[in-house]
């Protein structure tokens, strides 16, 4: 099977070889039958990629330790469940199921596309086999994850013995976010990788227009809602399973996920002003330029060891081939954009500040300064060796105070942005559109600090959360009060109509408020705190208005590991809440351990306990615990951001209603160039 | 062009601001990396700062206390004594042999003390993935060999 799926491995490699060969031929020949090869061959990548990832899942899942990767990362006693999850695990694996999910992208698009834009598809297939073409050639020839294991190690017999069995699989990975997290960020880090083939194959081609944008903006959009739970996902796991009490702790590999995050977001709010404006044609082929290198820098950064990092792996023998394939990307990008130039200029320009074009602008803007930041102060060690030849690392409160004031001027952006009129904005509509919500806002602003509200940040956000909600409440009110009146159907079915005939705009809005719901899980970082003590069987604790009682303590053995775990029983208030139970586990086959906390969790605030160990005097255990308000919202805004996403992914419902007034809309095929009519509807709507 | 100088003052002000944050919190949370060797050759004002070390753990160096743990991290033959004495326990794999970086202050008399300490178990970290030699020792982490 190991030969199989490196052969497949292989073969996989010299078609993409021949997609790019052959499609260039095609393309510099026009011959018809040389285009339609190169494609098929494109279609051959993926299929053969499928057929190896899928002899390593065998190999996985039949427990073959004569594999070098499948001993490291698996062992007999691992549930099967972990078993292929393992297949990602490693860095060998991992390369290659990068591999398998952008096949699943490429097969997905050279199918729906299949026919149709001759002009275009000839080179995004070209492009999309350049990209597969070396991670195979990484995945064949640098770390292929079908080795077999060599002569025993230098250590001798005892290696040997623990090969037998497998090492097994990291317990901090043995988790159900971590199985399903790296699949989620490859799928956004490699989705990416879509927009990006579009933006270069239209340069390339001079391919007319902006449909390159409308062919690819639910691509990107799959792409950002995989970031985004893969990011989510990320911080969930470190938060129940690192067991320091938070989320997010700007370590490099976190930040290498967010940066194309950043930039992808930026991307998916500019593309509307060349949509709509024909402006900003250079900023988003750069965008996505730029997105898609940072998707590669992440995969770098975790994949080898630039910067020191929990999750970094050491000194690789791929990161050469990594810079390598960055710097001819951005070379390719560059010499494309140069030549073609000319065909990027803007059609219009900037009317007034107080404008959508002016909102998106600094959303760019901003989001683009927050990438610069976290860039930097992530590469901050690299780039202090190469300038001072001294080793300076920044920690968190460099980022925080950096991101908390972009973030909440985005936020801002957030609730303003939509409402504001494209060319101008008349003080009357601003009025209309947002005097209701700042005086509430600042209202309740008023009210935080009667209550005891000191955090400045905190005051800021609490008045931005309630100023966005209420500008999208207000959206949704006008325009359902709208269909209630004219087809006098209740309230709540005319805001479903309403979302479903304009799907894009309403789900974009659903999307914004579950990031005000994430910013309030934010803010209630400010209020954490925690506490540490010696807790024999029977003490007690108190934080805030829990009082925890350690009840027992005990030890058990498993297949897999053995346990430690505390019983803790909770009052709230005084009254018999929960039992928690805070576990270690040890697992011999690899000498680790894991932490499982335990999480009471609440709108109001979670209750952490980690079981933190024995105290090294007295052997009693140790239990820390945090009190960490609103975190649940960060969670539940993740999901409504993912919803929202789902949601204006759905083609819109053409309105009945409108019929009469924009038949030309219906008759015209929708995707295309009556990209205009959306807008005049919607400003008939402001 | 008068909309362009107004945008050109907003992103003007707004970049200005941000970096003027940067430079404040890079100064705040800045930590110099520095190996055993170097931290002899500092001045004063250098030794001020907030410094990371980085360094295998010497076998049976590991004096656990009521509030502290001292232990002796060596590298390129050269050794530091360091005090711990962070809040939270230390880590399952700090033990003999573990590559671990401290973070914290050099103190005059050539002892450091730590807030922060982070380990690898040197065994595990050979095994770590992303190492194509897997059983071949590998340069400059196998100075104790395997645990």
């Amino acid at each position: 099977m190991d030969l199989f799926g490196s052969f497949t491995l292989l073969l996989a490699f010299l078609c993409s070889l021949y997609a790019i060969g052959g499609g260039i031929a095609g393309i510099w020949t026009r011959h018809p039958l040389l285009i339609k090869s190169a494609r098929n061959a494109g279609f051959a990548i993926c299929a053969l990629v499928w057929l190896s990832i899928s002899s390593l899942a065998y190999l996985f899942v039949t427990d073959n330790f004569a594999i070098a990767y499948v001993a490291d990362h698996s062992n007999r006693t691992l549930p099967l469940f972990f078993k292929i999850a393992a297949i990602w695990s490693g860095q060998e694996g991992s390369l290659l199921f990068w591999s398998f999910i952008l096949s699943l992208y490429v097969f997905s698009v050279l199918f729906t596309y299949r026919g149709k834009h001759p002009e275009l598809m000839p080179y995004v297939n070209v492009v999309l086999a350049g990209v597969q073409a070396f991670f195979l050639m990484i995945s064949v020839f640098v770390v292929n994850p079908f080795n077999v294991l060599g002569q025993p190690g230098a250590a001798g017999a005892m290696d040997f013995v623990a090969r037998a069995d497998g090492r097994g699989l990291n317990p901090l990975l043995q988790y159900f976010e971590m199985v399903i997290h790296p699949p989620m960020l490859y799928a956004g880090y490699t989705g990416f990788a879509i927009p990006f083939a579009f933006a270069l194959a239209a340069l390339l081609g001079r391919y007319p227009g902006e449909k390159w944008i409308h062919l690819t903006r639910r691509w990107t959009m799959i792409a950002w809602c995989f970031q985004t739970l893969g990011v989510m996902l990320g911080m969930h796991w470190a938060y129940v399973v690192l067991g320091w009490g938070g989320y997010w702790g700007w370590d490099p590999v976190e930040n290498a996920s967010m940066l194309p995050w950043l930039t992808g977001t930026a991307f998916l709010h500019s593309v509307m002003m060349q949509e709509k404006r024909g402006m900003m044609r250079v900023w988003n082929v750069w965008l996505v330029f730029i997105t898609f290198l940072l998707t590669i820098f992440g995969t770098t950064m975790t994949r080898t060891g630039l910067v020191n990092s929990v999750h970094a792996f050491a000194q690789s023998p791929v990161e050469p081939w990594f810079y390598g394939f960055i710097g001819v990307a951005f070379v390719v990008c560059f010499a494309a954009y140069w030549r073609n130039r000319d065909y990027l200029r803007s059609d219009n320009r900037l009317d007034s500040l107080a404008s959508r074009e002016s909102s998106f602008l600094f959303n760019n803007l901003i989001l683009l300064v927050s990438c610069v930041a976290v860039l930097s102060g992530t590469l901050f060690p690299v780039l202090s060796r190469w300038l001072q030849g001294k080793e300076i690392s920044v920690g968190a409160p460099f980022f925080n105070k950096v991101n908390i004031p972009i973030g909440l001027f985005l936020l801002f952006l957030t609730g303003v942005g939509p409402l504001l009129a494209w060319r101008k904005t008349s003080p009357a509509s601003l009025r209309r559109n947002f005097g209701w919500p700042a005086l509430l806002s600042l209202l309740a602003g008023i009210v935080g600090v009667a209550l005891g509200l000191r955090n400045f940040y905190v005051i800021v956000c609490l008045i931005l959360c309630v100023f966005v909600t209420l500008t999208i409440l207000l959206e949704f009110y006008r325009g359902a009060r709208v269909i209630s009146a004219r087809t006098s159907s209740n309230i709540f079915s005319s805001v479903v109509q309403l979302t479903m005939r304009n799907t894009r705009r309403y789900g974009g809005y659903v999307v914004h408020f579950g990031i005000v719901l994430i910013f309030a899980g934010f803010s209630g970082a400010a209020f954490n705190q925690d506490k540490q003590m010696d807790m024999p069987v029977g003490a007690q604790m108190e934080i805030g208005p829990y009082k925890l009682v350690h009840q027992t303590f005990d030890s058990t053995p498993s297949t897999n590991y053995t346990s430690e775990r505390a019983t803790i029983a909770v009052d709230h208030d005084g009254r018999q809440t929960i039992m928690l139970y805070p576990e270690r586990r040890f697992y011999p086959s690899n000498e680790e351990s894991g932490t499982l906390v335990a999480v009471y969790s609440t709108l109001k605030e979670d209750l952490y306990v980690v079981y933190a160990g024995r105290s090294p005097e007295s052997g009693v255990p140790v239990i820390h615990v945090y009190l960490n308000p609103l975190v649940k919202w960060v969670w539940l805004g993740g999901m409504v951001v993912v919803w929202g996403t789902i949601l204006a992914l759905v083609p819109s419902r053409q309105p009945a209603l409108a019929l009469a007034r924009s038949a030309e809309a219906v008759s015209a095929p929708p995707s295309p160039s009556p990209a205009h009519l959306p807008i005049e509807r919607r400003e008939s709507h402001d | 062009m008068q909309v362009k100088a107004k945008f050109g003052v907003g992103v003007g002000i707004i970049v200005v601001s941000l970096s003027a944050l940067a430079w404040m919190g890079a100064r705040e949370s800045k930590t110099y990396y520095h190996t055993i060797a170097e931290l002899s050759s500092l001045d004063a004002s250098e030794l001020r700062q907030r410094i990371r070390v980085g360094g295998d753990v010497e076998a049976g160096s590991i004096q656990r206390m009521a509030g502290r743990v001292d232990f002796v991290i060596k590298a390129e033959g050269r050794t530091l004594p360091v005090s711990y004495v962070g809040r939270d326990l230390l880590p399952d794999t700090f033990r003999d042999g573990a590559q671990c970086l401290v973070e914290g202050r050099a103190m005059p008399d050539g002892r450091f003390v730590a807030e922060q300490v982070q380990a690898k178990c040197a065994s595990k970290y050979e095994a770590a993935p992303g190492q194509d030699s897997t059983y071949s020792p590998q340069p400059g982490s196998d100075a104790n060999g395997r645990s």
